[in-house]
């Protein structure tokens, strides 16, 4: 036995695992029972895991013939009331933006792994990039809410996999889970002991009492309508096409507009549960890095180094990106001179980032990055004190 | 035989009344092959509640939302994908697909044959009008060469598929095909579909009178309906397999069927052998 196997072994809940294999693992531990997907790079760890692991709790595993029929299966099983997740990168994220579509629309809970590799199109499979952040908000068509989460580490993909899990079933959403193809294949040391939050998971609200007062579509105050399995005795019907409370198509322009408008608004009151960030010195920072995933990793290390030169940078991170947090974020740059955003796309994060800090106007900067390499911390650290410089020189005109 | 049911059988009893009336047109052939499933449904005692029917988008999608049971109406080609989720999630449930020509074969054409391949227990019914029938009557992979459609003015100039003989060839457990001049038929051979142990395929040619007969002159819906039985080559024809495109004289009834281990079953043995194993490896 060597040395890591060791200490390995003295701490039980210590695991060397990679972003992809603390996904599946995560998935397992949310309770998810249903897998389909197609293999992609830097993805495909995540469904090699899954195809032994899921057998192993009862769960079912299947390889469908494309990226589209992965969704369409997953959506099917949640359908049937169990809860299910494909995994995927960029071209095949785009291919599931139909479905996706469905799923919002017709408020099936499913979760979606997108590991970000370079793009457009086939792009760089084996690359990281953070290049799918608009897509995973806009990319099926017509007016939908979504929810996306941005883990930074491998502990973080395991517990926002499983968040991702408790958020699909209790709002009755999809829930896209965006990491790049760094964090995906990067190995650390975790500990999974308490990273569950308690092993019980919330679960799907069931459809209760008789038939006929049961409306499919019709929700609590707490605008999320229960669910029905298949066999209760509900009978319901379940389409793509606008539909009224009653679960059946119409093209009536008030029932339209009354579920649309609920759909549309249903996670206003729960942002509590969705909205997730961290911040690190925001308190005094002149200068505030807001970025995701194996960036933002970069991020710590070059406000580090701004720091011990007398610079004070902070760190803004949104975990949740769709809903973006935006009375966090606001609240965190609130004493900012100026705002950095480095991503690895050619303006994303950024174009959210100056909508919401408008008041801020010109004093948001960024560094894109898509040439399929990470940022580094000393490109992160120089831009910072050239705008901390550039703040001061503007304050003593 | 299914006719002994016959008068027993009321297709209200299956259909949702707040639904009525139907969105079908007059002459149509879809209301013939959903009654015909109903009818197979009640025979062999599928309640309502174990009964889910998916079915994805045209004229054939729409008729989920008719059926008292868990229906689903799925996006354009998806419903065999949708409905492989459902099956292997709740083998509990009888999976029924009703998708059109264009739905099956065009935009789902890979989902069809990667389900034949599997041999997922799920009944698909493939309702055939050769016609893009909701979206105004353009051409479709089943559209018969010379016939006039919105998208082929002078005539259609393309082969079109033989549906059995491409599931048959993909591997599908269970062909067969009827058509709606022949109820009871029809019927017998979806029955039969359902209680097949794997994957089930089912053509069902099915009039489309208002938009594809109308173009081309093909006359009243009865008229079209007669037309069916003169094409008929009665009994299980097993050169159906030979032609990838659709013969004149069609072969009828039950035309593949095979007892090709179906796919659920096979994966739970698998699944159940990996769990041991791990079980096994935990212990040691």
């Amino acid at each position: 036995m060597n040395a890591i196997d060791a200490a390995l072994e003295s701490k039980p809940a210590m695991r060397l695992l990679s972003g992809n294999h603390a996904c599946a693992l995560g998935a397992i531990a949310a309770g998810c029972r249903f897998f389909a997907g197609y293999p992609i790079t830097p993805s495909s760890e995540i469904a090699e895991r899954l195809s032994r692991g899921l057998p192993e709790v009862d769960g079912v595993f299947v390889q469908m013939e494309d990226e589209i029929a992965s969704i369409a299966a997953v959506i099917g099983a949640s359908m049937g009331g169990v809860k299910a997740m494909t995994a995927t990168s960029g071209p095949g994220f785009s291919l599931k933006q139909e479905n996706l579509g469905y799923a919002a629309g017709a408020e099936i809970p499913c979760v979606i792994i997108n590991v970000m590799r370079g793009g457009p199109s086939t792009g760089m499979p084996t690359r990281p990039a953070q290049g799918d952040l608009m897509q995973a908000r806009w990319g099926s068509h017509g007016d939908y809410p979504i929810i996306a989460l941005a883990p930074a580490s491998v502990r973080e993909i395991y517990t926002e996999t499983i968040r991702a899990f408790d958020l699909a079933e209790t709002l009755r959403t999809p829930v896209v889970v965006l990491y790049d193809q760094v964090i995906a294949q990067l190995t650390e040391t975790v500990e999974l002991a308490d990273a569950h939050g308690g092993a019980v998971r919330p679960v799907r609200k069931w459809a209760s009492g008789p038939r006929e007062a049961y409306r499919p579509y019709a929700a609590d105050e707490d605008g999320i309508p229960a669910m029905s399995r298949p066999g209760a005795g509900y009978r319901v019907h379940t389409t793509g096409l606008n539909h009224a409370e009653n679960g059946f198509p119409t093209q009536n322009p008030e029932a339209v507009e009354r579920n649309l408008t609920r759909l549309l608004g249903k996670f206003d009151r729960h942002r509590d549960a969705i909205d997730s960030w961290q911040t690190v010195g925001c308190e005094d920072a002149e200068v505030v890095i807001v970025t995701i995933g194996i960036t933002a990793r970069a991020a710590m290390r070059a406000i580090e180094m701004c720091r011990a030169r007398g610079v004070r940078v902070g760190l803004f991170r949104p975990i949740t990106l769709w809903p973006f947090p935006e009375k966090a974020l606001r609240e965190a740059t609130r004493k900012a001179r100026a705002v950095l955003v480095p991503e690895m796309n050619a303006g994303q994060l950024s174009l959210e980032v100056q909508r919401i800090l408008g008041h801020m106007h010109g004093q948001v900067d960024a560094i894109h990055r898509f040439n399929g390499e990470p940022i580094t911390p000393a490109e992160i650290a120089e831009r910072a004190e050239s705008l901390a410089r550039a703040a001061s020189a503007r304050e003593r005109r | 035989m299914i006719i002994d049911s016959a008068a027993e059988f009321d297709v209200r009893d299956y259909l949702r009344a707040e639904m009525m009336p139907h969105f079908l047109c007059p002459g149509c052939g879809h209301g013939i092959a959903l009654r015909a499933l109903l009818w197979a449904v009640h025979e062999l005692g599928i309640t309502k509640d174990e009964l889910a029917v998916v079915s994805g988008i045209g004229c054939a999608g729409r008729l989920s939302a008719y059926v008292d049971a868990n229906t689903f109406h799925v996006t354009h080609g998806r419903p065999l994908a949708y409905a492989t989720g459902l099956a292997l999630a709740r083998p509990d449930l009888h999976v029924v697909v009703i998708t059109g020509d264009g739905d099956c074969l065009a935009i789902g054409g890979n989902h069809l044959i990667h389900a034949c391949r599997r041999n997922l227990k799920l009944t698909c019914l493939m309702l055939n009008n050769e016609v893009y029938g909701m979206t105004g009557g353009q051409v479709s992979p089943t559209t018969s060469e010379t016939r006039l459609t919105s998208t082929t003015p002078l005539g259609n100039s393309e082969p079109n598929f033989n549906a059995c003989a491409l599931a048959a060839a993909a591997g599908a457990g269970f062909v067969g095909r009827e058509v709606t001049h022949h109820v009871p038929k029809l019927a017998e051979l979806i029955r039969a579909g359902l209680e097949h142990p794997g994957f089930a395929f089912i053509e069902v040619l099915s009039d489309c009178t208002e938009i594809f007969g109308r173009k081309n002159d093909m006359g009243s819906s009865a008229e079209m309906v007669l037309r069916q039985k003169s094409d008929l080559r009665p009994s299980a024809y097993r050169d159906t397999v030979d032609t990838p495109f659709r013969p004149n004289d069609l072969p009828t009834g039950i035309l593949t069927r095979t007892d090709r281990p179906e796919y659920g079953a096979s994966y739970r043995r698998s699944a159940a052998a990996i769990k041991s194993a791990g079980a096994k490896k935990a212990k040691r």
